[in-house]
């Protein structure tokens, strides 16, 4: 990273957010952890980006980040993409913070749509961006009905839709942003990361931190949360899995890519976990296109 | 009330409030994210008499004109008025109920768990948060916890509570989703036990 600081002329606040409001964000965290699963309504802010590229996220993060912190921020599993580059370059801008694409080195990591494949730890934050917050949103248009479905703890429409899902196709279709129950109390969407990251969200011993700016939302699972994907005693839960091996570091239990390579229809299974895939093959991992340009290392063998 | 307030009498606060702010937040959430287990302030400024200094380092990163505090008849003392005041600028109620935040010396004369803000059943957000001053965060009688943050369980000894006081958190835990949370402060130490958490 080579981002220009923002010292020793700082024309923004540290963190780009000004302190009242990272008060006010700060407070609805705490709350968001004490109560699981719920959302609490905060004052978004307009940022530097548009509604829609993160800015829940990246509000989150802004409330708090400090110099101390190693940030990590991926978009569909990968560093490298744009949006994920242009977060990660504004951060180490203003908030003077270092970046790593290493998930183990990251202290705050910012997501979009993925829960990288490693293992997260204590002492970590997952940041993500939330598009639409509210997992009945899709069957009950109105915040109000909502907001008293979650208050009485009354499910059964979530139910009735998962039901409808089987009777239509013969099994729950549904793949991403699969509804999750936070410690038996509070249904909640996972945002739009595919149900095989759903498992990871059971007992992660990471502070998980959800954000959604446009629709002013913020909620949380704290560390060790029980976290349930809903489902049927006789149509069990279950992750996405793949014939096909990633054809890069030949992993075999990764969330993987289709990448179309030609017009004729050739095409590649590839990692989504850009870190992932890259340690794999600098430890000497290799799929079947190991050789392809795609494959080309970014990190030095070990 | 326009009371006029000698300056050269009100105490420090944080001395670069944008970095001790958020190096103060980030133990809280991790306090918050984690009942019962136990973090240090001591970086923090010194408070007025009669404030504990993890106290003040709650009230200096969370207070402000947004949010009204209780505060205990204990700290009505023109020193904790003037820096609350001064560096918060917090309206001051005096009905619990009314409370984002109670700051509580003295909890055998405090008003129970039950009389703050436990919220509304559609925003249980908006209820009370008490910081609740005491001697020592260690060396009471131990109770073990469990629920959200806590890895199988933990255990917490609080010193210096008044009777009948854990009955009052598991109340305050059965009514989840209403409930107060609470962050115990001594000296320059600080936990916190949010609504969630299970008293066995």
């Amino acid at each position: 990273m080579t981002a220009r600081t923002n010292e020793p002329e700082r024309y923004y606040n540290y963190a780009y957010l000004d302190e009242q409001t990272k008060r006010m964000i700060r407070r609805a965290i705490l709350k968001a952890l004490a109560i699981p699963g719920y959302q609490a309504p905060f004052g978004s802010r307009e940022m530097p980006v548009p509604y829609g590229w993160g800015t829940g996220g990246i509000q989150l993060t802004a409330a708090i980040i400090g110099p101390d912190d190693v940030y990590k921020c991926i978009d569909q599993g990968a560093d490298d993409t744009t949006n994920a580059v242009s977060i990660r370059r504004f951060f180490a801008q203003v908030a003077d913070v270092a970046t790593t694409e290493d998930t183990a080195a990251a202290t705050i990591i910012q997501t979009r749509h993925r829960i990288p494949e490693q293992g997260l730890t204590e002492g970590q934050v997952l940041v993500f961006q939330v598009p639409q917050p509210e997992p009945l949103r899709g069957l009950e248009a109105r915040e109000t009905e909502t907001r008293a479905m979650h208050a009485y703890e009354e499910y059964g429409l979530q139910y009735v839709s998962l039901y409808e899902s089987v009777a239509t196709y013969g099994r729950i279709a549904s793949t991403v942003g699969y509804p999750t129950m936070i410690d038996e109390r509070y249904l909640m969407s996972p945002s739009p990361i595919p149900k095989f990251d759903n498992p990871k969200l059971d007992d992660n011993p990471a502070i998980l931190l959800f954000g959604a700016g446009r629709e002013k939302r913020i909620y949380a699972v704290p560390p060790y949360t029980r976290v349930r994907s809903l489902d049927f005693d006789d149509y069990p839960f279950e992750t996405q899995t793949w014939e096909e091996d990633c054809a890069l570091c030949g992993a075999t239990e990764s969330y993987l890519d289709e990448v179309v390579l030609d017009d004729s229809g050739e095409r590649m299974f590839v990692c989504s976990d850009s870190s992932f895939c890259s340690d794999r093959r600098a430890a000497g991992h290799a799929g079947s296109m190991a050789g392809h340009q795609l494959a080309t290392l970014d990190k030095a063998p070990a | 009330m326009s009371i006029a307030f000698d300056l050269a009498r009100v105490a420090a606060g944080f001395s670069d409030p944008t970095r001790e702010s958020q190096q103060v937040f980030r133990k809280l959430m991790d306090a918050m994210a984690r009942p019962g287990t136990i973090y240090d302030l001591s970086q923090a400024p010194e408070p007025p008499s009669g404030m504990h200094r993890a106290a003040g380092a709650v009230a200096l990163t969370l207070f402000d004109f947004e949010t009204p505090v209780w505060l205990d008849p204990g700290l009505h003392t023109e020193a904790v008025e003037g820096w609350l005041q001064f560096h918060c600028g917090a309206p001051r109620v005096a009905e619990p109920r009314q409370a984002a935040f109670a700051l509580v010396a003295d909890l055998s004369a405090a008003p129970l768990l039950a009389d703050f803000n436990a919220g509304d059943a559609k925003y249980p957000d908006r209820s009370t948060t008490l910081v609740i001053q005491l001697p020592s965060l260690e060396g009471g009688p131990r109770v073990t916890l469990t629920g959200p943050g806590i890895k199988s369980e933990a255990t917490l000894a609080l010193d210096g509570l008044r009777p009948g006081f854990w009955g009052e958190v598991q109340e305050n835990h059965a009514r989840f989703q209403f409930g107060v949370d609470l962050i115990f402060v001594a000296g320059d130490r600080l936990t916190a036990l949010p609504r969630s958490t299970r008293i066995v």
